[in-house]
């Protein structure tokens, strides 16, 4: 039998070595490499130890450096403006949406597209949109009788809006997919009392629908906000960070610095800046979620105890 | 009633139709420059979407695969055709390997008590918010210089692997949890071992599951470019990887190019409207338990 008992204890861990195994050599371990690699002077031609350790001087030339900090900005600009748009786009139309309409299968399918098609390719279709000349949008303006249409990639203002109405195309239907699903499973019985209390409709929705749907909305809105500080490719096709650096984000400038500037130490510092950013947002998720369920407990408690 | 269709105002069809035109209009357009002729798409007076429809720019772009000799096609540059080829490879294998062992992953989570499974979970929770961006400098140098896997196909897919196996592990738990443990101890009682429940009771029951795991991972190493631009060689380039490097000439050929991208962005509009269901389920479960 202690064969058998041996087995049983080691199943688990049989089940889970190979993930574990591809996780440490793929994911972890090169992670921590790059922690290593952020207080080295290493260019792609170089193996790691014929690079020269220099301490913090990667960072100290971040804090430096004005295209650094320029990018920031822009990064939170991006990140901010975009999430918001969305989330009230999002949110708006589930909202209005949020009844049984013959279609409503067909509209949700169709949502989903953009965001299934390689953000490559979403970048290459905005990018003809936007074209000055044989673009859909300057010849729609042309065809209204201006004679001059929107520099939309070539101005540095217009490029960021270019860019943003990208994000929000492809983006807000998750928004919206998220917030109808957790419309939809409310608790039926809380709106048929505000019915019958003759509250209006506005008055549903800000009393009793959006307080409801508040723990989802904001674990959507989190999610979001980390894949915003992801966005890469879209932006690469489109402007690839230019006029000037009015739309590179950092996602994109560690892309440039490694690739054209070869300078592999600092990229790497900068992904640690990047990845310090996405894990504060991560942490505060994780204990958004833990604080929703410990409050929940405690009002499940509270009604467990007035009733008895 | 939930299941009762109601009568609305017409204006919300309105809405309807308008948010449809507006999701899938630049695809549409997309498509429709595919099918047009250069001289075309530089003619103002020739409208978006109506205009003597030509193949053409699929043939230049395909030249390499198709089993006649296009005669407008003087010189045929077998670029995109292998970039097919290698997209298929990786994005399949890396899908399959994925699946299998994140699904047993995910089942020794679920089901096995033992020291730990709370700190993998949050573990799991914690990798998916890694940048591709993130992991370009040290995968470059780790795969070049210490696994010797740069230009291979075994290198982009053991990337691929681990950058899907936290979602794939995530969205498979929390369908595991639902088979129902009956099901697995009479198996076991019948003398089947772990791996035999696994394979033979779990994997079937959790087929939803794993067909919306499957198509979010295809989905990602598809549609990659960034690791692979940084990775692969010549001869093993993907899809992404070619239509970027196409397009940072100054002059762009659109009619190809669209019809490239359209190549691309074909097996996701199939998934997505095949299995529309499974992906919202990803997305929803995905959101609202992470």
């Amino acid at each position: 039998m202690s064969a058998v008992a041996r087995a049983n204890r080691l199943t688990p861990y049989l089940f889970l070595a190979p993930a574990a195994v591809v996780l440490i050599f793929a994911l972890l371990y090169p992670i921590g490499y790059m922690i290593y690699a952020s207080f080295l002077d290493w260019s792609p031609s170089q193996r790691i130890g014929q690079a020269e350790f220099v301490g913090l001087k990667n960072y100290a030339n971040l804090l430096h450096d004005s295209a650094f900090h320029e990018s920031f900005w822009v990064t939170i600009k991006f990140a901010f403006v975009v999430v918001t748009l969305e989330m009230v786009l999002g949110v708006g139309l589930a909202l209005l949406l949020d009844r049984n309409i013959r279609g409503m299968s067909v509209l949700r399918t169709v949502f989903i597209l953009p965001m299934m098609i390689a953000p490559i390719v979403v970048g290459l279709m905005w990018r003809y949109m936007y074209h000055p000349t044989v673009g859909i949008f300057n010849r729609t303006i042309k065809s209204w009788g201006f004679d001059e249409g929107i520099p939309w990639l070539s101005d540095s203002t217009w490029s960021f809006v270019a860019v943003v109405i990208a994000d929000v195309w492809q983006w807000t239907p998750f928004i919206f997919i998220l917030a109808l699903a957790a419309m939809q499973s409310l608790p039926r019985s809380a709106l048929e009392a505000a019915e019958i209390d003759g509250a209006s409709e506005w008055q549903k929705i800000t009393l009793i629908k959006i307080p409801l749907m508040m723990p989802v909305l904001v674990v959507t809105l989190l999610l979001r906000l980390i894949d915003a500080f992801k966005v890469l490719e879209v932006i690469l096709v489109l402007t690839n960070g230019g006029p000037g650096l009015s739309t590179e984000i950092i996602a994109l400038r560690i892309f440039r610095t490694a690739q054209e500037f070869q300078e592999l130490g600092e990229a790497a510092a900068m992904s640690n800046v990047l990845l310090l950013m996405l894990m504060a947002l991560t942490i505060g998720m994780f204990m958004y979620t833990k604080i929703q369920e410990a409050r929940a407990a405690r009002m499940r408690a509270a009604a467990e105890q007035t009733e008895s | 009633m939930a299941t009762q269709i109601e009568k609305q105002n017409p204006a919300f069809y309105a809405l309807l139709a308008a948010l449809v035109v507006m999701s899938v209009g630049p695809i549409l357009l997309m498509l429709a420059t595919s099918f047009k002729m250069n001289v075309d798409i530089y003619d103002e007076s020739v409208s978006a979407f109506f205009f003597t429809p030509t193949i053409r720019n699929y043939e230049t772009v395909l030249c390499d695969v198709l089993w006649y000799d296009p005669d407008h096609v003087q010189y045929c540059d077998p670029t995109f055709g292998r970039a097919l080829r290698n997209s298929l490879i990786v994005a399949t294998i890396s899908t399959g390997i994925t699946l299998l062992i994140g699904g047993m992953a995910a089942y020794a989570l679920v089901r096995f008590r033992f020291m730990g499974r709370g700190a993998v979970s949050i573990t799991t929770l914690m990798m998916r918010m890694v940048p591709p961006a993130v992991l370009l400098v040290p995968v470059f140098g780790i795969w070049t210089f210490q696994y010797h896997l740069d230009q291979s196909y075994t290198g982009i897919i053991l990337v691929y692997t681990a950058m899907n196996l936290p979602f794939v592990i995530w969205i498979l738990q929390s369908f595991i949890v639902q088979v129902p443990i009956q099901l697995e101890e009479a198996a076991r009682m019948d003398g089947a071992n772990p791996l035999q429940v696994f394979y033979l009771v779990v994997l079937p029951i959790i087929k939803p599951g794993l067909a919306a795991a499957a198509i979010f991972t295809f989905r990602i190493a598809w549609n990659e470019f960034l690791l692979a631009n940084a990775l692969l060689g010549r001869s093993t380039r993907t899809v992404p990887v070619t239509i970027v490097n196409s397009i940072t000439e100054y002059d762009i050929d659109w009619g190809v190019i669209m019809a490239t991208g359209m190549l691309l962005a074909i097996p996701p509009i199939i998934f997505t409207f095949v299995a529309s269901r499974q992906i919202i389920t990803g997305m929803t479960a995905g959101a609202v338990k992470g």
